[in-house]
């Protein structure tokens, strides 16, 4: 199917039952830095104009896995042309540690080696092609041990970075023993690489008496300040961390964006001289973490119907070297063990295991798709062991009154929402007839298989560790009306500064062109969370409305008082500002206030309210609200090769009342595909000694435009935010992903049309390899040779 | 041809004649435009030219046309923009006015996080240069499999060019056209060769094979550079401090694909683009595995005698051709040699070939009668990927009896190999006998003991051998590839042709 044209019913503005007509917000507009895009003229960290003198810094990598430092000789790179100086652990002033949280990520290496690619020193030097060049000069000795580089290296060493963590909820063992049909397995889930189409980049410039501006290309640059303030032993008002925009992030530069720009501190500090890294691909690859790959292992009791009577899991979740955010990612996997389904008595269990690798990290979803795509594996293997329908299975486990507790104690709302949107999609996308053309066909085809699936998506949003869902705003309005809009939110694409410049334009009944977006830096805006958690709009449009607020009651006492009416009377509207008969033009309005001694500017401030979640305790509520989606995927296979291909998606997602339908479609195609990626052809393997194997494009295959389906049909449900959000909108950023887990299921399903009698033993991500071991496996052949 | 010997490369931009020497040979086009010129709309996405955030459009001359290509600045050495005209992002919007390629891109929201836009706007303007009308799905897939977009899911971007792909192209590039071929064309008429120095290093460009026979017999350590798609990745990824380069792309008549009887000639310097149209004529698989070969930006780039000449135990190409019956034409200073391809191929990057020599055409029979080729390339990603194995088959047959086959397969060996084990089993065989096939199948497991690696393991690799055979003896039998395939069905790819 060719398609010319976006349908409009994707671009169209959401309908809603504001008081007055909406100009800004609820509208398709596009992304604030669109024309700067297309042009190039959008500059990134390694386009910014360089200082005089700025130096290029390159790393040195371990080559082993595992082991101790016995000599390091650094006197080539330090005599190779151009290279200024080398850096050590030893040159650290401050805390050689990068760790978001608990510690344990050196800067540089010091003694031990603990994962392939982990950087031992850094060269300064006057271009970067010498600085790289001189970083692979080093004698490099270490006195290698045995690694464990997978979960299952990891389960016989026991190592963990974080302490065990179980929910549970009535008398697992007692129920599973007396359900009617009891199944277990065992699921191994894939990680993935961010790829960030921008590698890790920073630029430090010194500036007074220690002072610091860094550049980073950072979803947190608070923490990138707190952190070189750290290692260079400063406080943190002596550190600047400045970012306009990240080409990409996706939770990749959530915490592993700080070690760059820690490095290029530390070399600033020291040198007094402008330096900048910008990591090569490989080294990318090579030296930050992913998502976490899950091994799940798994016992459900349930009934003829496929009505869940009791679900154990135990989750062994390959941290890496340290522990990062491994706490609330695979917490996070816990509160998504659900999907959408109820399960009265349960124990979910995760380990948190250390392995000689990167350090997994936060990556879009969080830990929530491993938990779900496990529940929809779950799913499937009760359908395929009662022959029911998947879907039916599904709906027969779906949260409905009276059984709407998860097994972390919240309560999910908006069942309603949940139940009406999975119908819809099943209507439309004529789930019922294609399940039965699908079979006719599979029936008369001995080479391709088809296969259908129709998963649903319910996402708890807010950040689980409750002290990063606050956000500030700073805004400036300037005498001539131009408003200047800063908050504590970084852009890597999703949009986010347009929705808040929309927010606020709507505020100020202005223009849009009058909100001047800028760079997020930690002068202007303190203290602030990461930009994640899909919660970027939430918190930031709300501070930022919030600050807007301040600004505009200041304005609408001060046109109360030239009118004589009150402030309440007071209306921004199309660029102006009117009451009592009167109206001034809103740049107008500003001068007057500005020579009448009116302060123009205010910062804002949000609090999430109502997250009351207790870890220790097991209690409250990690979540403000859900977002809920459903996809249905059609796919076929060829069972001699296992090349799979996706024939049709459709999608119908809940972002409330959207803020800016054509930036939602956005986040939930872009989502969706990426999820699409993690779960088909993006494959990490690692080398028994751990190296890592697929470390660049030619060998990790993310999608290309023709994996992408011509019939995606992507469609908004018609909601409204019943939580207290700005404009009624839900976040978008992470649910999308898990939308994806509608292709795997899909696929499990084409290989089960070769033999319905048994389950489908397929392992994510499903590349054409593990497809044809599935279908062989179904076929009651083994391929051998694995892994 | 002039008889000095010029210091300089010679390009157009923006309207002009630049000439530009003294630039270290390994000094890539990326790295000039960002560095040098300060021209930082251009972006460094993975320096490997896999990801196409760094993509310009080269303007070349193809048999007196005016071609515009993609081409991935990162892997491109700056010496091979020698008598094109380079455009990159920079150049595109005029003004304040868009380009109505980047028009489209905003007006379709095909821009997120945007560091992959301009590479995909500079793809999306080649195709607007050059696509047919009305453009296909097809079509802009294939123009943008060199371009990863990790925001998006790439609709939007479809969408977009679909949108400025609508109508003919009639941009100031048009306009321009004749006065731009008119530049090349005298740059073209007055090429003589061209030795770029520095120190002991330069970039070379012969301008005839007889100039690049002493050239390579003059500095035997030299390394000879075709389309750079591989020797790219030596310098920004190996670092490997190339001394002398000798680029082959300047050559008269190293290029072309030549109708002989029986048989095409492909010069060893035709690119992947320029061969696409002649190897598709011969059977539509082999157009397939060339609109699959890498991207647009490699096809544009690499060329058919660097495919064969650097010894991929995969090469895509070169199993078809073995399979096909091909033969290897080669030179060294002034004595030519042939060889069947097969047998340029030693072991694991060892290629039977000596200093200072060169791979100078491959000779490919076309199919006769009672003859059928089958092609298939198994990959994790169908477009711009790796084959995990790529099979080749060619069968004659005399009714239903197999009278020969011959099979050859990348990614089963060191080098791409014939399965003779195979091939001697099936002679002789009728197609109408089934279990006939098994000994034939069997055989593979005897002609190949494939590796494992990231790509896949020993054992797919061999089910897979098999499963291609028996894919290609099933389709021989009588088999829709409607039914056998998931994409390229044959009736759909002939009526493309």
């Amino acid at each position: 199917m060719n398609r010319t044209v976006p349908p409009a019913s994707l671009v169209r503005p959401i309908p809603g039952s504001p008081a007055e007509p909406l100009r800004h917000v609820h509208q398709p507009l596009p992304h604030d830095s669109a024309a700067r895009h297309v042009q190039g003229s959008a500059a990134y960290i390694d386009d910014l104009l360089e200082p005089e003198g700025t130096l290029h810094l390159a790393c040195g990598l371990s080559p082993v896995a595992r082991g101790r430092i016995t000599h390091l000789g650094l006197d080539a790179v330090r005599a190779y042309p151009g290279v200024v100086a080398v850096f050590t652990a030893a040159d650290v002033p401050g805390r050689n540690d990068v760790s978001p949280s608990i510690g344990g990520d050196p800067m540089l290496a010091d003694g031990e080696v603990l994962f392939h690619g982990q950087v031992l020193f850094a060269v300064a030097a006057t271009s970067r092609d010498a600085a790289r060049r001189a970083a692979r000069l080093a004698e490099i000795a270490i006195e290698a041990e045995k690694p464990a580089i997978s979960v299952d290296d990891a389960e016989i060493t026991g190592e963990t970075v974080l302490p065990d963590y179980a929910f549970e909820r009535g008398d697992i063992e007692a129920v599973l023993a007396a359900s009617p049909r009891t199944l277990q397995g065992r699921f191994r889930i894939g990680g993935q690489e961010h790829f960030y189409l921008e590698g890790q980049a920073a630029m430090a410039v010194p500036r007074e008496d220690g002072e610091l501006l860094v550049h980073s290309s950072t979803q947190h640059p608070t923490e990138v300040q707190h952190v070189v303030a750290r290692v260079l032993g400063l406080p943190d008002a002596f550190i600047t961390c400045e970012v306009r925009r990240m080409g990409g992030g996706f939770g990749g530069k959530e915490s592993q964006a700080t070690q760059w720009a820690a490095i290029a501190a530390l070399a600033a500090h020291r040198l007094k001289r402008p330096c900048k890294i910008r990591l090569d691909r490989d080294d990318d690859f090579a030296t930050t973490g992913k998502r976490h790959d899950f091994r799940c292992d798994y016992r459900v009791g349930f009934d003829a119907d496929g009505v869940i009577q009791a679900y154990d899991v135990d989750y062994l979740a390959r941290c890496g070297y340290s522990a990062d955010l491994s706490q609330g990612v695979v917490d996070r996997a816990m509160f998504h063990s659900d999907s959408s389904y109820w399960l009265p008595v349960t124990r979910i269990n995760t380990r948190r295991l250390r392995t000689n690798t990167v350090s997994n990290t936060a990556f879009r979803g969080f830990g929530g798709p491993q938990g779900m795509l496990m529940a929809e594996r779950m799913i499937d293997e009760i359908a395929w062991a009662t022959g029911r329908d998947p879907l039916d299975v599904r709906y027969a486990n779906l949260y409905r009154p009276g059984a709407d507790v998860t097994p972390y104690g919240q309560t999910v709302t908006e069942l309603g929402t949940m139940h009406a949107l999975i119908r819809q999609l099943e209507e439309t996308s004529d789930y019922r007839a294609r399940r039965a053309g699908i079979a006719a066909f599979n029936a008369g085809s001995r080479v391709i298989k088809r296969g259908l699936a129709l998963t649903p998506v319910k996402f708890g949003i807010s950040f689980t560790l409750k002290q990063l869902n606050q956000a500030g705003a700073l805004v400036h309005v300037y005498q001539d009306g131009s408003i200047q809009l800063n908050h504590g939110g970084t852009e890597m694409g999703q949009g986010l500064h347009q929705k808040v410049a929309q927010v606020v334009a709507e505020a100020f009944g202005v223009d849009i062109a009058r909100v001047r977006i800028t760079a997020t830096t930690t002068d202007k805006v303190p203290n602030t969370g990461p930009t994640a958690a899909s919660s970027g709009t939430d918190l930031n449009a709300r501070a930022a409305l919030n600050a807007a607020e301040t600004i505009k009651a200041r304005l609408a006492e001060h046109a109360a008082m030239l009118w004589g009416c009150t402030a309440a009377e007071v209306q921004f509207r199309d660029d102006r500002v009117h009451a009592a008969g009167q109206s001034i033009g809103f740049g107008e309005l500003a001068l007057k206030a500005h020579l009448d001694r009116v302060p123009l500017s205010a910062t804002g401030f949000y609090a999430t309210p109502g997250i009351t979640w207790d870890r220790p305790a097991k209690t409250g509520s990690p979540f403000l609200y859900f977002s809920f989606g459903a996809a249905s995927a059609e796919v076929e296979i060829d069972t001699l090769t296992g090349e799979n291909r996706v024939r049709r998606v459709d999608i119908l997602h809940d972002v409330g009342r959207s803020l800016n339908p054509a930036i939602d479609i956005g986040q939930i195609e872009g989502g969706f595909v990426q999820g699409m990626g993690w779960l088909t052809t993006e494959e990490l393997v690692f080398d028994a000694k751990g190296k890592l194997l697929t470390h660049a494009p030619a060998t990790y295959k993310i999608p290309v435009a023709s994996d992408v389906p011509a019939d995606f049909r992507v469609a908004l449900y018609p909601n409204a935010n019943r939580a207290d959000v700005v404009h009624a909108s839900k976040a978008v950023g992470e649910p999308p992903v898990m939308l994806a887990n509608a292709v795997f299921s899909a696929l499990a399903d084409a290989v089960h049309a070769l033999n319905p009698a048994v389950p489908v033993p397929l392992d994510a991500p499903a590349t054409p390899e593990a497809i044809l071991r599935a279908c062989e496996a179904v076929q009651g052949r083994a391929m051998g040779g694995e892994r | 041809m002039t008889d000095t010997i010029r210091k300089d490369i010679r390009f157009v931009r923006r309207g002009a004649v630049v000439a530009l020497g003294g630039f270290s040979p390994r000094r890539t086009l990326l790295d000039w435009l960002r560095e040098e010129q300060r021209l930082t709309g251009t972006k460094e996405g993975c320096a490997e030219g896999d990801c196409g955030a760094c993509t310009v459009v080269l303007g070349r001359l193809r048999q007196g046309q005016l071609v515009y290509e993609p081409v991935n600045a990162c892997i491109l050495l700056l010496g091979q923009i020698d008598g094109c005209e380079l455009v990159t992002v920079d150049d595109l919007a005029r003004d304040g006015a868009l380009h109505p390629v980047q028009a489209a891109m905003v007006a379709h929201h095909g821009s997120q996080c945007g560091f992959c836009t301009p590479g995909i706007v500079m793809s999306l303007f080649a195709l607007y240069q050059e696509g047919a009308r009305p453009v296909t799905r097809a079509a802009i897939c294939d123009a943008l499999a060199g371009n990863l977009c990790r925001c998006t899911g790439y609709r939007p971007i479809i969408d977009a060019a679909f949108a400025a792909c609508a109508t003919e192209a009639a941009d100031r590039f048009m306009a321009a056209r004749q006065a731009t071929l008119a530049l090349l064309q005298g740059l073209a008429d007055d090429a003589g060769e061209v030795m770029v120095s520095q120190g002991n290093s330069f970039f070379a460009i012969p301008r005839s094979e007889a100039a690049l026979s002493k050239l390579a017999l003059d500095h035997p350590g030299a390394t000879l550079l075709a389309g750079g798609t591989d020797v790219g990745l030596w310098l920004t990824k190996g670092l490997m401090a190339l001394e002398k380069i000798i680029w082959l792309g300047g050559i008269e008549g190293f290029a072309g694909v030549r109708e002989e009887p029986g048989l095409i000639r492909i010069g060893a310097g035709t690119s992947h683009a320029e061969a696409h149209a002649a190897l598709a004529a011969l059977d539509p698989d082999l157009g397939e595995v060339m609109r699959r070969f890498g991207s647009a930006q490699v096809r544009a780039s690499g060329t058919v005698g660097g495919n064969i000449a650097n010894g991929s135990p995969i090469g895509d190409l070169v199993p078809c051709f073995i399979a096909l019956g091909a033969t290897l034409e080669l030179r060294r200073g002034d004595t030519a040699r042939r060889l069947p391809l097969e047998d340029f191929f030693l072991a694991y990057r060892k290629q039977d070939r000596l200093p200072s020599e060169f791979v100078t055409a491959v000779h490919v029979p076309r199919l006769v009668a009672g003859q059928v080729f089958r092609a298939y390339k198994v990959s994790k990603r169908f477009d711009e990927d790796i084959s995990a194995v790529m099979g080749a088959f060619r069968f004659s047959l005399a009714g239903s009896t197999i009278t020969e086959a011959r099979i050859a397969f990348g990614g089963m060996a060191g080098t791409p190999k014939r399965a003779l084990l195979s091939e001697a089993a099936l002679a002789g065989i009728s197609l109408a006998d089934e279990a006939g096939w098994d000994a034939a199948l069997d055989a593979l497991a005897r002609d190949y003991q494939p590796l494992t690696d990231q790509r896949a393991t020993s054992a797919y690799r061999s089910m897979v051998a098999r499963n291609l055979l028996l894919k290609a003896l099933t389709e021989l039998a009588g088999a829709d590839t409607e039914v056998t395939r998931l994409i390229a069905h044959r009736g759909a790819l002939e009526a493309a042709q």
